[in-house]
């Protein structure tokens, strides 16, 4: 009987020694999955998942602390890529937090801006250009389409316009033609 | 002469059907009623329009200008007034329409002063810069800009030059006409070409079941040393530039390389005599010659200016009634045309009438049974059903480690499938997915880059502010600490050892309050200082009107000062 | 000599843990969607079977059977087993973060595999001296590695396949498991000492 104690704690001590050990040894620091999940979601940086931006929401997942369908501008395509990262089941883009939208950008009515700049303080990419009681324009190519400048006008003088399709951006479609819906 | 000829691995034979259009020579198409000239008609960027609605033009004069290096220029097929500069539709399988500049022509066709170069004075590079200006782009069907490819490749240089007369695809036979009538304006776009790129030998691959062109060329080349005309096997797509090269060199170009890294450069025969134009005769490029061919009465070969509406070339070749479609290019790379009000481009090598007789349809598309008949027949050597199945489970990332990018979508696996599947249309679909993707994610880059530079800018000017402020009531606070010194009790003199760290709240309300008198103080003073300018030599009429507005101001703060009657 | 290389071949082909001796089969199942993660989990199981088949050995040999304590195997074996897995943890998360997150709980489940417990187990049984029990786990570990690679495979191609409705997902993957064991049955006359 007590040999059988001895023996057991013999290991026990041994085990805990090496794991107390390694536990210094191989200490991690930082987290470069967040970096991996920052890295698929759409960097629009604009709020919908309910996180002040991109990075915030993939700290968030990392942790684990929230589901990962609660990116609109990212789309079906990019909960499937997450899920895929993650191992996780891929979820339907979760209703609360806005629906998928085709690719925008802002346009400003150049005839009703007044120059006050505060949709060039709201723009989180700096796409809009401008100065007090100057005419402010935004830069398309830069534009994600994240719709935060548009609550701060006082005139509502932006638009969202779809970015029509051209010759370099046409994609074949996919030759696959879905007689029924079935389980994905 | 090179004794020993090497094979590609796949490949299919289906038939030729070129006799018909070979019949006749090359006749020149009449000058249409409109031109719609695109600006877009090569790889890489777009030009930009130099031309106005309403602007006269010469023939042969730039319309569009090179955007950057990678870009070719365009110029007016024929002289004439611009009609309009607008988006009009293109021979693109989207349906698309993109920028043309509209022409009418006015019949005279009337050149620009047009000035040969001496080639053999001028640098490579100035050649190369010509060569842009004069759109000069690849004939075969790709129009890739020729000057980018006359630049050496990571080998350093070009030794072998090969010239590619194969035209494999079926029912083409343009390059076939134009090596049988003109193989002198061949042979001299191909010395220029040897020049610029200081090649060692020249081989020219010409498929052999096209024996004319063959012994027009040879007969062309007699003089030239170094020139080779070299038959080459019939079979599809012996023509595709990694193939020709493998059979005249023996050279296999890796996945994912060039020949110019390996010292060889190819370039279509159509393109040589268009080089031998632009630089000995000055004529940038125009026209070029399209078969018409296919359900029509009058197959044959014609030498159309670019921009030149299709539907205006088809009476030419008289289709037949029982035409449904037309194909742009052959019956293995090309595509359906959405219309026919479409113009001809640098690209159009091949309008083909379609009848449900002659292209019958394909049978149902079947599920993939493994045969392994497209991995024979690819000459590519990929394994086109392994790419069907990552293609179609959108499986991008298997798709490219089993090199998708490397398919040329000759179809010759489509050709040979069994079940009728449809491969290249999933390669297509799944090579533009991916490039979408690739452009998605750089633009997702450059935003979050932009960013994060913002926030680093937002916290900084935040810092900077508060320290700014900090400073400022810091300054201000040992001033007024310095000025009260002599005024305060005890509790002031530690005020000022105290203010820096912690802040007790009887000096902090001293404090301010002789920072508020002193303030007060200032503003008396600035009042005080500004004295009015004008009230020396003053008129009597500007006295009186002072006593009046004086006598004015007294009896308002005397009203001031009563309380309001009562409302009643 | 031989002896040892039939140990080793025995244990990877003709007695495959999964295929032969149906061990292991939840980490078989649920890690092998995708090929990289099944690369990852053999590993991990490789270098905790092996270590633990040794130490168990010795604890058996050195600690238990001198002092009559044969009834505090299947205890002290677990104990040893938990320590590994926790190690391997430790180090999955230093150098594969990603990995690590993938595999998720498959990592400390480990501890509760039945292949990693029976394997030493099966050491005692065949009363194998140290060298042939490490040779047994190390075996062992490299047909489970074997099977999980093959069957990451396989489940990689199903994944874009065009598969009747009915057997999609688990279905499948149980029947292809099948199959597979099957085919493993053809390496039965192999060796005619196992």
């Amino acid at each position: 009987m007590f040999t059988a104690l001895l023996v057991m704690a013999g290991i026990a001590v041994v085990l805990g020694a090496m794991l107390g050990y390694a536990s210094i040894r191989f200490k991690v620091k930082g987290d470069p999955l967040v970096d991996k999940i920052d890295a698929i979601l759409p960097q629009t940086q604009c709020g919908q998942c309910g996180f002040p931006g991109c990075k915030p929401y993939a700290q968030a997942i990392a942790r684990g602390e929230v589901e990962i369908n609660q990116c609109p501008p990212g789309g079906e395509e990019g909960i499937r890529k997450l899920a895929d990262l993650l191992g996780k089941e891929f979820k339907p883009l979760s209703a609360e937090h806005g629906v998928e939208k085709p690719k925008q950008v802002a346009v400003i009515d150049e005839d009703v801006c007044i120059g006050c700049t505060l949709c060039t303080q709201a723009c989180p990419v700096d796409a809009i250009v401008g100065a007090a009681k100057q005419m402010h324009t935004i830069v398309a190519p830069l534009c994600t389409g994240c719709e935060l400048c548009l609550p701060p006008c006082p005139v509502d003088c932006i638009a969202m316009v779809a970015v029509p399709e051209t010759v370099e951006t046409w994609k074949w479609r996919y030759p696959v033609i879905r007689l029924k819906e079935q389980a994905a | 002469m090179i004794a020993t000829l090497f094979a590609f691995k796949g490949g299919v034979k289906p038939s030729a059907h070129k006799e018909a259009s070979t019949l006749a020579p090359i006749l020149r198409a009449p000058l249409p009623p409109r031109l719609v000239v695109p600006l877009r008609q090569s790889a890489g960027g777009a030009p930009l329009p130099l031309v106005v609605a309403g602007q006269k033009l010469s023939k042969g004069e730039r319309i569009g200008a090179p955007e950057g290096n990678f870009s070719s220029a365009i110029h007016a097929p024929t002289s004439g007034r611009v009609l309009a500069v607008e988006d009009r539709l293109l021979p693109h399988p989207s349906g698309l329409s993109a920028l043309c500049v509209v022409i009418e022509p006015d019949g005279e066709e009337r050149w620009i002063d047009r000035n040969p170069v001496n080639y053999a004075a001028a640098t490579p590079d100035a050649l190369r810069d010509y060569l842009r200006d004069a759109g000069i782009v690849g004939l075969g069907g790709a129009t890739f800009p020729s000057h980018i490819k006359l630049k050496p490749g990571a080998s350093g240089r070009i030794e072998t030059l090969i010239i590619n007369g194969a035209e494999c695809e079926p029912w083409i036979t343009c390059d076939d006409m134009l090596m049988r009538e003109r193989a002198t304006e061949v042979v001299r776009g191909i010395d220029i070409l040897r020049h610029i790129v200081s090649a060692e030998r020249v081989l020219v691959g010409i498929e052999d079941n096209k024996p004319q062109a063959v012994a027009a060329m040879r007969a062309a080349t007699a003089q030239s040393p170094g020139v080779s005309v070299v038959p080459v096997p019939t079979r599809y797509p012996a023509g595709g530039e990694k193939q020709l090269i493998r059979v005249l060199t023996g050279i296999e170009i890796p996945y994912g390389r060039f020949g110019s890294d390996f010292g060889v450069q190819c370039f279509n025969v159509a393109t040589a005599g268009s080089v031998h134009r632009a630089i000995n005769l000055g004529e940038p490029l125009i026209s070029r010659i399209v078969t018409l061919t296919g359900n029509v009465e009058r197959p044959g070969n014609y030498e159309v200016l670019i921009g030149t509406p299709i539907a205006d070339l088809l009476p030419l070749a008289a289709p037949k009634a029982d035409t449904d479609r037309y194909l742009m290019g052959g019956p293995m790379m090309g595509f359906t045309l959405p219309g026919t009000d479409l113009p001809v481009t640098k690209a159009s090598n091949c309008i083909i009438a379609a009848s449900k007789a002659l292209f019958p349809p394909l049978g149902t598309e079947l599920p993939c049974i493994r045969c392994g008949a497209c991995t024979r027949a690819c000459p590519v050597e990929l394994q086109p059903h392994e790419l069907y199945w990552f293609s179609r489970a959108k499986n991008f990332g298997k798709a490219q480690e089993y090199g998708i990018f490397d398919c040329i979508e000759c179809g010759c696996c489509a050709y040979v499938c069994p079940s009728n599947i449809r491969l290249v249309d999933y390669y297509r679909f799944a090579k533009s997915s991916m490039r979408t993707l690739e452009r998605e994610k750089a633009t997702a880059n450059a935003a979050r880059e932009r960013f994060e530079f913002r926030t680093l800018r937002d916290e900084r000017e935040k810092a900077e502010k508060t320290a700014r402020l900090a400073a400022k009531t810091a300054a201000g606070r040992q001033a007024i600490a310095g000025a009260a010194k002599p005024s305060a009790a005890q509790a002031t003199t530690t005020a000022p050892a105290q203010s820096s760290a912690e802040k007790p709240l009887a000096p902090l309300d001293e404090q301010k309050k002789a920072l508020i008198a002193a303030a007060i103080a200032r503003a008396q003073a600035q009042r005080a200082g500004v004295q009015p300018k004008n009230t020396e030599n003053l008129t009597p009429e500007k006295q009186a009107e002072i006593r009046e507005i004086e006598a004015r101001r007294d009896k308002v703060r005397e009203l001031a000062k009563t309380p309001p009657a009562e409302p009643v | 000599m031989t002896g040892y290389l039939f140990i080793v071949i025995g244990a990877v082909l003709v007695n495959n843990v999964v295929f032969g001796r149906v061990l292991g089969l939840c980490p078989f199942m649920g890690v092998s969607k995708k090929l990289e993660t099944a690369i990852g989990m053999s590993a991990a199981t490789t270098f905790v079977l092996t270590v633990a088949s040794g130490s168990a050995y010795l604890i058996d040999h050195y600690l238990l059977l001198p002092n009559g304590l044969e009834y505090l195997r299947t205890l002290s074996f677990i104990i040893v087993i938990a320590g590994l897995v926790q190690l391997t943890e430790m180090i999955v998360q230093k150098t594969s973060p990603l990995l690590h997150q993938v595999l998720g709980i498959y990592l400390p489940l480990i501890t509760t595999n039945c292949a990693v417990l029976g394997v030493p187990l099966l050491n005692v049984a065949f009363k194998y001296n140290l060298l042939e029990s490490l040779l047994f786990g190390f075996g062992s570990a490299v047909g489970f590695s074997l099977a999980l690679v093959l069957f990451g495979s396989l489940r990689e191609r199903l994944d874009g396949a065009d598969i009747p409705l009915p057997f999609r997902g688990t279905a499948i993957a149980m029947i292809t498991a099948g199959l597979m064991s099957i085919a493993f049955m053809g390496f039965a006359g192999l060796d005619k000492y196992n």
